[in-house]
């Protein structure tokens, strides 16, 4: 199909899923209707990315009608775009059909209508951003992708907090998109909006004012991306929205900001000094370092997730700052394998990150939880969701065979790589970025065993759990599609890699050789990695172990009996480990960035002090990057609104005066301006 | 293919030596305490008479726990078929490297802190959380122990670094060698739960981490368990010998320089056991939140090797 | 170093083991031939203390020590019944204890062996008829052998483990 009719079938079934859903009568019929378009239009997506990648052309398209004060529609898909296309189509096709069993039970509301067509638009519009070839278009869809966002964060009423997520995500968002304008504005200066003018503006821009649009759109991309201290809408946003909508925004719409910083600073923007890279590889290790820890300590099952998010979206962007920086000191080759790990692991993560969201999904749509501490027991009720969420939780800790790993190993060998060949200002930068993203792979591991092991292994903890029922088969394929991929990926991570490369070539970064059949190689340090050789090793010396006990234990007894606890006559869930006892020697080892505050209630009788009745306890982590950088701005805020609140005197006198007043000013500002 | 032969002599000699070597530790202690103690061969007797018990399964156990012990002992195998044991001239260096390996046994680890967790017992999910704990601890003390012998070696990749440090016995001279070496003996110590992190002879459930996740297991799972950890104790001292001080290595797969190599290995197992047991008999085990000390000490001395690296390069 | 200086100056002080102490050992039943087996060079041990007055847990306290070595046969004792061949159960069966005895024989796997220890385990020794006892040993699961004193001696209580494993053949063993 030519990419022309593939781009089209993709607008074409989001308009018709948000038609009929608008349309059509409320339930099944129009909720199936609106999913399955969806995902017809993720697929379209995703088959025109591939095959942009795969022929290696560039596909443009224009409409100078639509947004045309502000310079019409102009589209041009080249590799990079493509290859987040390729993502938010990979991630949508899932995400809706998972929909269609997750949101039966909105079947007969009038919020279905709202939620479907909404869904359309978010898919749309991420569509959009990767194919956008001028700032109107862009924009556009930009703000499409946030308001749709918002509007699905907060549809869920039974979320509490819904509507203060939906506040924090919708001001950082906004503000996200005040200083994307701002630095248009300043790149543009003045003349077109297209981006191959804006590419062409950029290289006469003074260093000082190229540097001020790339702190501009690292802060806007940066906080769509997640990076601390920008991140705080993340936690807050992701685990209210619906599963499928989070699994979207987690998987797709994050990596939008590393692809509009991508497209700046390797397309828009000249070659910038080493400081650029420098900057993003420092925020990249302190959000990975955010992330993984405050995903350990987290008891709620999504912002767990959303947590992880923030630590793999710290990994993608230390890839990317490795890149810069090389870059900036010219070291090609390494800048290239710096993209290169960069774009698969923003690639992995969002397969798995899919997957680990509808799983996630699922558990709380079977069990009316939320809480992991709420969970447990649940492989024995919910067994095809445990086994898909073990390929998740594997794949969340960065361990081989799934694809967690072999970006994770890339990005270490480049950072030993740039330790080795670069110059010595970069002595003490890189090593401790090994370091760092070292200690994130240990607290992802440690993240990864207690999401799975809490949530399904032991014993239920709540009633929730006991009752918890498995999902729909339509949900468990959907599931099935990410986490196939993941294992292919981890075993095969090769086979995305001459698309990553050719990525990295056209950006005007010329990529080393990679590969060498299903391995990875570094030839800068030596190594390689053959995922296929391990896993086959792995998985034949445990079959053949497994073989070997039973055969040779024919004669042996094997009794089921209870487990063995101290010989305790009452046994209980309430014995088992907790989300946050797991946690605990972490939270005590990492005590001065938790922070952990803990409250003790003692109720006694009335009569005696010593007859204790209740002990309460209550802990809890501190907040304290909320408290010390957003209360301030908060009070603020709130301060100066108060201020100006006093023009409303109530004195009708007053009022009149302000409008001659207005006039005058104005006039005198239309004088002035040339 | 002979390659294949070979990389799978070197993983069987691995963990056929296992026993061995948890028994000669043993041995070391017991006659520094006095005692006559069982022989270097006991933990043979005891994986042949644990493979022939029978089973007692809990029934809030769920196929994790039955399925743990065949992943731990496969992560476990695959990480020592990695390991250049008697040649620096490794055929496995195709396949990994150091940081594979450590990823390796991280799963390994994983594997066993869910059988830990799925009985639902109190000492089980306490000894995940410590060991999981203490694992994600030892890895940036592992990372830049790598980093270091890659700034010397110019490579990752466990033959080449145990080549060319046979090649230019220049690169071990020097501080960061040795401050290298310290830091990942401790940084093994903790990854293998010896003293003075983990007693690995201790009833005390409250101060145990690895014992602790499996209480739970007996008969053939808990054989293939305990193999499997003599086995990582084993890789680990091999590869600590083998980076570190890889003389006697052969440089090719020639039989008679292998020999010589097994010997030499062999030899270096031996000084290291009796290291180990000597270090077991003179210090106590740290406190449980002391334990992050020690890791943040063998960071230390790792961060200083390679910042020490970087100046005599 | 004064540590190691006094490891060397005291040297080995295992002392080989006495045939005297055979006499306290009561064979209740015949040693399974599988148990025999398997259990012949390595064997773990489960201790459990059923209400005891401590006083057997001391004697067997004194059997990991220098002097008398169990690891040399080959025993050593575990944390977990799941780890366990053998249950070396002490005390009167109290009643607080009775359940969970048995608890630890049910987590215990097949092929097992228990060995009670002491006057008390036997038949409750001075507790007997106490209203905090529940009964002896054998009351609550079976015993392969038994080991009498109050409290018996280390070497009394090797013997027993020994023989109890068929490790040590000793003719003129009392049968029950």
């Amino acid at each position: 199909m030519t990419f022309s009719l593939l781009f089209d079938t993709m607008i074409a079934a989001f308009a018709v899923g948000a038609v009929a859903a608008m349309v059509l009568p409320l339930g099944a019929l129009m909720r199936r209707l609106a999913l399955t378009a969806a995902a017809i239009g993720s697929a379209a997506a995703l088959a025109l990315g591939v095959n942009v990648l795969r022929a290696g052309a560039i596909w443009t398209g224009r409409w100078d009608n639509l947004l045309q004060p502000l310079g019409g529609v102009s589209l041009r898909l080249d590799s990079l775009g493509a290859f987040f296309l390729v993502i938010v189509g990979f991630t949508g096709v899932p995400a809706s059909l998972y929909a269609i069993g997750y949101l039966r039970h909105l079947d007969g509301h009038l919020r279905s209508r709202t939620t479907h067509a909404v869904f359309n638009m978010f898919l749309a519009s991420m569509c959009l951003v990767p194919c956008a070839d001028n700032v109107a278009t862009f924009l556009f869809a930009w703000e499409m992708m946030a308001l749709s966002s918002y509007l699905l964060v907060v549809s869920d009423p039974e979320q509490h907090d819904a509507s203060s997520a939906g506040i924090w995500y919708a001001a950082m968002t906004h503000a996200g998109f005040l200083a994307l304008l701002a630095a248009f504005v300043i790149l543009a200066q003045g003349g077109s909006w297209e981006f191959s003018a804006l590419h062409r503006a950029g290289a006469t821009l003074t260093p000082a004012a190229r540097g001020a649009v790339f702190l501009l759109m690292a802060a806007a991309f940066g906080s769509k991306a997640g990076l601390v201290p920008l991140h705080v809408w993340l936690p807050r946003a992701h685990p209210a929205a619906p599963s499928h909508a989070s699994a979207l925004m987690s998987a797709a719409m994050v990596n939008l900001g590393v692809y509009g910083l991508a497209r700046v600073v390797f397309d828009l923007l000249p070659p910038g000094p080493p400081w650029w890279g420098g900057l993003l590889l420092a925020v990249g290790v302190i959000t990975a370092l955010t992330g993984v820890l405050y995903s350990v300590a987290e008891t709620h099952l999504k912002r767990v997730l959303a947590y992880s998010t923030v630590e793999n979206l710290g990994l993608v962007f230390i890839g990317l700052g490795f890149a810069l920086l090389m870059r900036g000191y010219g070291y090609g080759p390494l800048a290239s394998m710096g993209l290169v790990a960069a774009l698969l692991h923003a690639l992995n993560h969002a397969v798995f990150k899919n997957l680990l969201f509808l799983a996630a999904g699922s558990v709380v749509h079977g069990t009316h939880g939320a809480s992991m501490e709420a969970f447990g027991g649940l492989i024995k009720r919910m067994p095809m969701t445990a086994v898909l969420s073990l390929v998740g939780a594997l794949a969340l800790a960065g361990l081989p065979p799934i694809n967690g790993f072999p970006s994770e190993w890339l990005t270490f060998q480049l950072l030993v790589a740039g330790a080795q060949h670069t110059a010595p200002a970069l002595a003490i930068v890189l090593p401790l970025a090994l370091a760092g993203v070292a200690l994130v792979a240990g607290l992802a591991a440690v993240s990864g065993v207690r999401l799975f092991g809490i949530t399904f292994l032991a014993l239920p903890r709540s009633p929730g759990a006991r009752d918890a029922h498995e999902s729909a088969g339509i949900m468990i394929a959907a599931m099935a599609i990410p986490a196939v991929t993941c294992v292919v990926l981890g075993v095969a991570p090769t086979l995305v890699i001459p698309q990553l490369s050719r990525i990295a070539s056209d950006l005007g970064q010329p990529a080393g050789p990679l590969s060498e059949g299903l391995a990875l190689s570094v030839p800068l340090v030596g190594s390689r990695l053959w995922p296929a050789v391990i896993t086959l090793l792995m998985v034949g010396t445990g079959l053949a172990a497994a073989v070997a006990v039973r055969l040779a234990g024919r004669a042996r007894s094997v009794r089921i009996d209870a487990a063995w606890n101290c010989g305790r006559i009452i046994q209980s869930p309430r014995s088992e480990y907790t989300a946050a006892a797991f946690a605990e020697p972490l939270k005590r080892v990492f005590t001065g960035f938790y922070r952990p505050r803990q409250e003790v209630t003692v109720d006694v009788h009335p009569a005696s002090r010593y007859f204790v009745r209740a002990i309460r306890l209550r802990a809890d982590l501190t907040p304290w990057m909320e408290q010390m950088l957003y209360e301030p701005l908060l009070r603020a805020t709130q301060a100066a609104s108060n201020r100006m609140r006093q023009i409303h005197s109530g004195s009708i006198h007053f009022y009149l005066a302000l409008l001659p007043a207005a006039l005058l000013a104005l006039l005198l500002i239309a004088r002035w301006i040339p | 293919m002979r390659a294949i032969l070979f990389i799978a002599g070197q993983t069987l000699l691995l963990a056929v030596l296992a026993p061995a070597v948890i028994g000669y530790v043993r041995f070391v202690k017991a006659r520094l305490q006095g005692r006559r103690g069982a022989g270097v061969c006991q933990p043979y007797r005891e994986l042949r008479k644990t493979f022939g018990k029978g089973m007692v399964i809990a029934e809030s156990a769920s196929w994790i726990f039955r399925a743990a012990p065949f992943a731990v002992i496969g992560a476990t195998i695959a990480a020592a078929s990695l390991v250049p044991v008697v040649s620096a001239s490794q055929p496995a260096d195709r396949a990994g490297d150091l940081f594979v390996l450590a990823a390796l046994l991280m799963l390994g680890t994983f594997f066993l802190a869910l059988g830990g967790l799925d009985p639902g017992t109190a000492f089980g999910g306490m000894g995940s959380s410590r060991e999981m704990t203490v694992a994600a601890l030892t890895e940036p003390t592992l990372a830049i122990a790598v980093l270091t012998l890659a700034l010397t070696t110019g490579s990752t990749s466990l033959g080449v670094i145990a080549g060319s440090v046979l090649g230019t016995p220049a690169y071990a001279v020097g501080p960061g060698h040795a401050l290298a070496f310290a830091a990942f003996l401790i940084a093994m110590i903790a990854e293998t739960g010896r003293l003075p992190v983990d007693n690995p002879s201790t009833h005390l459930e409250l101060t145990m981490i690895h014992e602790a996740m499996i209480l739970e297991y007996s008969g053939p799972y808990l054989a293939l368990i305990e193999w499997a950890a003599g086995i990582r104790l084993t890789l680990l001292m091999t590869l600590a010998a083998n980076l570190f001080v890889p003389w006697g290595m052969a440089t090719s797969l020639a039989a008679p320089a292998v020999a010589a190599g097994l010997v030499a290995i062999l030899v270096k197992l031996g000084v290291l056991g009796l290291f180990l047991a000597v270090l077991e008999t003179r210090v106590a085990k740290l406190r449980l939140f002391r334990v992050p000390e020690l890791l943040a000490l063998s960071f230390t001395l790792a961060l200083l090797a390679a910042a020490s690296s970087f100046f005599t390069r | 170093m004064k540590l190691f200086r006094k490891i060397q100056r005291t040297g080995i002080v295992t002392e080989p083991l006495a045939a005297e102490g055979a006499d306290a050992v009561t064979l209740a039943r015949e040693i399974d031939r599988r148990a025999r087996s398997l259990f012949g060079r390595a064997l773990a041990i489960r201790q459990v203390d059923a209400g005891s007055c401590n006083g057997c847990e001391t004697e067997i306290v004194g059997l990991t020590g220098p002097v008398y070595d169990m690891e040399r046969f080959g025993l050593h004792f575990v944390a977990s019944p799941r780890h366990a061949d053998m249950l070396l159960v002490t005390g009167p069966v109290t009643r607080n204890m009775a359940v969970p005895l048995r608890m630890t024989y049910d987590a215990t796997p097949d092929p097992k062996l228990v060995v009670a220890v002491g006057d008390c385990a036997r038949d409750c020794g001075v507790f007997a008829g106490s209203y905090a006892v529940a009964g002896s040993v054998d009351s609550i699961i079976p015993v392969d052998a038994y080991v009498e004193g109050c409290p018996p001696e280390p070497t009394q209580i090797l013997q027993g483990i020994l023989i109890a494993i068929g490790r040590v053949d000793r003719a003129g063993v009392r049968r029950a």
